[in-house]
């Protein structure tokens, strides 16, 4: 049975995206991006440094891969709006990840300006996937704007936590229609596993590859959890039980048994 | 005559076109994207634009992200 990830108008096999931030290099990056199988990548804008002459990082993303740009740095929808423009003028196509951060600490979205580039950017032809916090309320309003997904956090960026906002997610697993994507906070394919098995549609990973001791062996190993994640909660998980054990095997006709 | 790139304030000595600006920058023209005073200039139109006084440029390229 063929199980796409349809997102965005567009159907794809993989639901590991990936991120490119943090790599040891673009080398190490594109091998990464191979093995992880991620068809959508990500990317991100910042002001050129004209001392560096640097290799381009579109160069290191394979030609198949749907790029989608964040808009990390913007601090309100304006600036979130501008660098999606920016993004689109530099080739990098129409998709797009919405990141509005104004706490430097916890790096925890801003659902309301996000929600305003959302409704200003699907209006002019962006594929719009907005990282959120994980609130069912907000989440609707992205999907009545035309967000092509949502992407709330699992836990802040960066940090490797899991999926510390599982049951809110789980709300919005069966609520929301479109793609809910868990980004940021995915440490451990075992949690990412764990995002797929309640029924997520993707997940979005960076750090976890790129900062392992080997990025190339972790993307293989993100993509099989991901698989495997997806695979457990198609063929209908078993509820927990109580603490009590319930047999697998026969409990009768063997030794001790009584005539 | 002074300009305003990427947040800095810069000197230019003599008229200068975008294109030839960045060129003087060291810059690849095909892994970047300009904002001309909030503007967002194609770059077939970059050797047509010429710098004036008080220009705002924003410019920017491509980096790691997740």
């Amino acid at each position: 049975m063929e199980d796409l990830f349809r997102v965005g108008g567009r159907e794809f096999q993989s639901r590991l995206l990936l991120g490119t931030g943090k790599f040891a290099n673009y080398a190490v990056m594109k091998k990464a991006i191979e093995e992880s199988g991620s068809d959508i990548v990500t990317v991100a804008l910042r002001r050129v440094d004209p001392g560096s002459q640097a290799d381009n990082i579109l160069d290191f993303i394979p030609p198949q891969c749907t790029l989608m740009t964040n808009t990390s740095g913007a601090r309100d929808a304006d600036e979130a709006i501008r660098i999606a423009r920016l993004a689109k003028a530099g080739g990098a196509g129409n998709w797009i990840k919405i990141e509005v951060v104004q706490d430097n600490k916890y790096l925890l979205p801003e659902n309301l300006e996000t929600l305003k580039a959302v409704e200003v950017l699907v209006k002019e032809g962006f594929v719009v996937l907005p990282y959120m916090s994980p609130d069912l309320s907000m989440a609707r309003r992205m999907e009545d704007a035309g967000a092509a997904a949502v992407m709330p956090l699992g836990a802040p960026i960066g940090s490797n936590r899991g999926i510390k906002t599982r049951e809110l997610v789980e709300i919005m697993v069966r609520e929301i229609k479109v793609p809910v994507i868990v980004d940021a906070g995915i440490g451990s394919p075992s949690q990412a596993c764990e995002c797929m098995e309640i029924g997520c549609a993707a997940v979005l990973v960076n750090t976890a590859v790129a900062i392992s001791e080997n990025p190339v062996q972790m993307a293989s190993a993100f993509r099989d959890a991901v698989m495997a994640g997806r695979r457990a909660y198609l063929s209908g998980i078993p509820e927990k039980g109580g603490l009590s054990g319930v047999a697998s095997s026969p409990l009768t006709g063997f030794l001790g048994d009584e005539k | 005559m002074l300009i305003r790139v990427n947040g800095k304030e810069e000197q230019i000595d003599q008229p200068l076109s975008l294109k030839e600006l960045v060129l003087r920058k060291g810059l690849q023209l095909d892994r970047i994207v300009i904002e001309h005073n909030g503007v967002i200039l194609p770059r077939s139109s970059w050797g047509s634009v010429r710098l004036t006084e008080k220009d705002t440029l924003e410019i920017v390229s491509f980096v790691g992200g997740g």
